[in-house]
């Protein structure tokens, strides 16, 4: 029930206080938190560093402009609705299609006209955002996932997330949701965490409340075989975010979109560290090796990625 | 992180002005350490009673000033018609009574708290060495005082053993004839005094008062001072044993007399005294010295700001408490300072009944709000219908309670209304978003972080430290700033991450 501190320091496993102290507020500075904790922001940035997100339809900053939004919805086939600095996924909307008046969510629910409008004015007044400040609304083309994670998933897109430290990317693992999640890929509320190899892609370890999994208990489709397409971009795509912006630890989390390949969905400047037990593995001993590397040279994306792809195999030492 | 050093350097120096500070107020201010410390007190009165003469009566009765080994907590003369006043003159202290006309019997009294303390009281300050007093003897006393003086000189050799000497001689239970003679002129100290005069050594009679409980209309006692080495050596005259008896007071310390009385005559001074246990923080509040440490402390400050400070001074303890749960323990709370409040509140309606009002009125916020949701309000607009009904269901409730003889009305003014509302939105914000169970789990998260910081705060040392040791707080800000530091593990994660440990 109960490990031993040294059980845990053993595995190198990060704690949040820890993760708190020695990373985020040493490798991440204050006055650019708003670059990530703005996701209108963060994606007009990528858009300058010509990284690929989900394309942006619309920004609702003013209540008026709700009212007037149900017409611009009939033009979309699918879109997605979120607050700009909503943290943790919280208040994420997706409509998949319409049918008649009403929307269909992604998880097969249908909600009206007027329930997206009360959603709309939920964000603007800030019920989403860290400390209840008053927030705008994003509206971002629908994902059209590959279909491996298309199938993968009980319902919405598996995400990607990438630990980025330093700009090289040490740890990642993708989401899925299940029934018992509610449809969200939350793992403390029952998502499966597939921990992923660095240098492939490859699901090295899946875990449901804790407990290693080989299917995924709803699609019952093979976890053990899983492999992400295109990783090598995918992880460049990761690396990238500490070029844009600036910090040192963040969390990036990523999608494949059928169409457009490798996306940014948002960048994390806290990351969460259950990342640790979808990989059942520690972060700190690859977090060390990296700050072990010569703080003075930053060398370009590719070769961070190259690195880390040779150095965090799965099986290797760190 | 890059200052390591500096930053334990502050810790510390905190922790230790905080402690210096603390122990300064301790011994200066007497202030005890513990609540409800209760120190013994002797109460002493005098009675002076005397017959006027009807013309103008001066009294003037000396005072203890200062008295080895005993510390004045108060004073106070009781002397109806007599104007009174403390006079501190080269005689030492005296209190003066004065009257333009009295006749007949008169009896004043002047009463003095004192406490026994080891450390209190000065030796009187001798400055250059008194000579020793010349008195006339006659031929006959003389010659038999000459012997005594001899033999004891020649078995002594400081002026304190010369003095034991005499009483051994002269205090015998069968004294020889020299002694008895002069026995028979003198009473046994004043025989003491004359001898050690003319043997050069500077000696005199202070009065002494025996203190036991209850004990009435007691006179004083005679003892023997000599100089002995630039100070005075207190004598018992009858057994030679140096130095004072515990229970004794020195009232009356050489120099003049102990009552003087004009303008009336037959008077008498007797003393009655019992023992009070009061407790140790009033005696500390009564004898304030001004200055110095006693400005920084709260006693100055009107009662009804005391007592505001008095439960401020104990939201540090709720943040310590609070700190050491989510970063030690790693317990999730909605709201990071929500739960001192919650304690705050408790304090004020004490636990039980503030529990269940709390938990009443935000399961009934809750459901309140469950309504509200379908109403598709702003979330301002929100807030403020839930603050409103937050307040109906208190008065309500109120109504209710008193109709069926509680007092509850009471017990909710305390809880922060706007904090109830807002806890009862993020509770269900919580509930719909992250589902019931870290809905429960952060609401009893709070609550037991609120009962715990409540039953901290409660302890009766926390609430008599914070209060009159304010410099307690440096030390709880040091050990908040060393939590800050700490990058262990939480409590919470030795569990969650358990099972990466038991696999493999």
């Amino acid at each position: 029930m109960w490990s031993l501190p040294s059980a845990l320091r053993d595995r190198g496993i990060l704690g949040m206080n820890r993760r708190n102290v020695a990373y985020i507020s040493r490798y991440n500075e204050r006055r650019r938190y708003p670059l990530v904790d703005d996701k209108l922001r963060t994606k007009l940035l990528a858009e300058k560093f010509k990284l690929a997100t989900p394309s942006l339809r619309k920004v609702i900053r003013y209540q008026h402009e709700i009212a007037a939004f149900d017409e611009e919805a009939r033009t979309l086939d699918g879109f997605a609705i979120k607050p700009a600095k909503g943290a943790g996924g919280k208040g994420l909307l997706v409509v998949k299609t319409r049918r008649g008046d009403l929307y269909v969510k992604s998880s097969g629910s249908t909600v009206t006209a007027q329930q997206i409008q009360r959603h709309l004015t939920n964000i603007l007044a800030g019920l989403y955002s860290l400390g209840g400040s008053p927030d705008v609304a994003i509206v971002e083309d629908l994902i059209r996932p590959v279909p491996l994670f298309e199938d993968l998933s009980y319902a919405g897109v598996p995400d990607i997330r990438i630990i980025v430290f330093k700009g090289y990317p040490v740890m990642a693992m993708t989401r899925l949701a299940t029934r018992t999640s509610n449809s969200t890929a939350n793992l403390h509320k029952g998502g499966v965490g597939v921990g992923l190899d660095i240098a492939t892609g490859r699901a090295l370890y899946a875990v449901q409340h804790g407990v290693r999994i080989t299917r995924h208990p709803d699609t019952d489709i093979p976890l053990d075989t899983l492999a992400i397409p295109d990783w090598r971009n995918l992880l460049l795509l990761g690396a990238r975010g500490y070029e844009l912006t600036g910090l040192g630890y963040i969390g990036a989390d990523l999608v494949v979109d059928r169409n457009r390949g490798p996306m940014l969905l948002e960048l994390n400047a806290r990351p969460g560290l259950s990342i640790q037990v979808a990989n059942g593995a520690g972060l700190l001993p690859r977090l060390r090796t990296i700050e072990r590397l010569d703080p003075e040279v930053t060398p370009a994306a590719e070769e961070r990625v190259d690195y880390a792809m040779n150095v965090f195999r799965a099986g290797g030492r760190p | 992180m890059r200052s390591r050093p500096i930053f334990y350097t502050v810790v510390f120096s905190l922790i230790a002005a905080g402690l210096t500070l603390a122990w300064f107020r301790h011994t200066h201010l007497r202030i005890p350490l513990w609540p409800g410390e209760r120190k013994s007190v002797w109460l002493i009165e005098a009675r002076v009673d005397f017959f006027a003469t009807g013309g103008p009566v001066l009294i003037s009765l000396d005072l203890p000033a200062d008295p080895p080994g005993f510390r004045q907590v108060s004073e106070q003369a009781a002397s109806p018609g007599y104007g009174f006043a403390v006079v501190e003159g080269p005689g030492g202290r005296r209190g003066e009574w004065t009257r333009r006309h009295a006749e007949g019997r008169q009896t004043l009294y002047y009463k003095v708290q004192m406490i026994r303390d080891r450390t209190a009281g000065r030796d009187e300050p001798t400055g250059d060495k008194p000579k020793p007093q010349q008195f006339v003897w006659n031929e006959m006393q003389r010659t038999a005082a000459q012997p005594l003086i001899a033999q004891a000189y020649e078995r002594s050799s400081t002026p304190t053993s010369f003095a034991r000497e005499l009483i051994q001689q002269v205090g015998a239970s069968r004294p020889d004839q020299n002694a008895s003679l002069l026995l028979a002129d003198f009473p046994l100290p004043t025989l003491l005094m004359r001898l050690l005069n003319h043997a050069n050594v500077p000696a005199r009679i202070s009065m002494g008062l025996e203190l036991e409980d209850a004990r009435r209309y007691q006179p004083l006692q005679a003892v023997l001072e000599i100089h002995d080495h630039d100070r005075w050596v207190t004598l018992d005259p009858r057994t030679g044993v140096q130095g004072l008896p515990e229970n004794l007071l020195l009232w009356h310390r050489g120099g003049q007399s102990l009552l003087d009385v004009v303008g009336a005559g037959r008077s008498d001074v007797r003393f009655s005294m019992i023992r009070q246990t009061l407790p140790a923080m009033d005696l500390a509040r009564m004898q304030f010295v001004d200055g110095g440490l006693s400005r920084l402390s709260l006693y100055h400050l009107p009662i009804e700001e005391q007592s505001m400070f008095k439960l401020l001074l104990l939201l540090p303890v709720g943040a310590l408490v609070v700190t050491f749960m989510r970063i030690i323990v790693g317990v999730r709370t909605s709201g990071t300072f929500m739960p001192i409040l919650i304690a705050m509140a408790f304090i004020q309606t004490s636990l039980v009944p503030g529990l269940i009002a709390f938990v009443t009125i935000v399961s009934l916020g809750l459901m309140l709000r469950g309504y509200l949701s379908r109403l598709n309000l702003l979330l301002v607009a929100r807030i403020s219908t839930l603050i409103v009904l937050v307040i109906f269901l208190a008065a309500m409730a109120s109504v209710v309670g008193h109709e069926l003889g509680f007092r509850v009305g009471l017990t909710l003014t305390f809880f922060p209304m706007v904090i109830i509302a807002w806890t009862i939105e993020r509770m269900s914000i919580l509930w719909e978003e992250e589902g019931s169970r870290e809905g429960m789990v952060q609401g009893f998260g709070s609550l037991g972080v609120a009962v715990l910081a409540y039953a901290c705060m409660r302890i009766g040392a926390v609430a008599h430290w914070t209060f009159n040791f304010p410099e307690i707080h440096l030390i709880l800000l040091a050990m908040i700033l060393l939590i800050g530091q700490y990058t262990g593990y939480r409590l919470s994660e030795l569990r969650r991450f358990d099972v990466m440990t038991r696999r493999r």
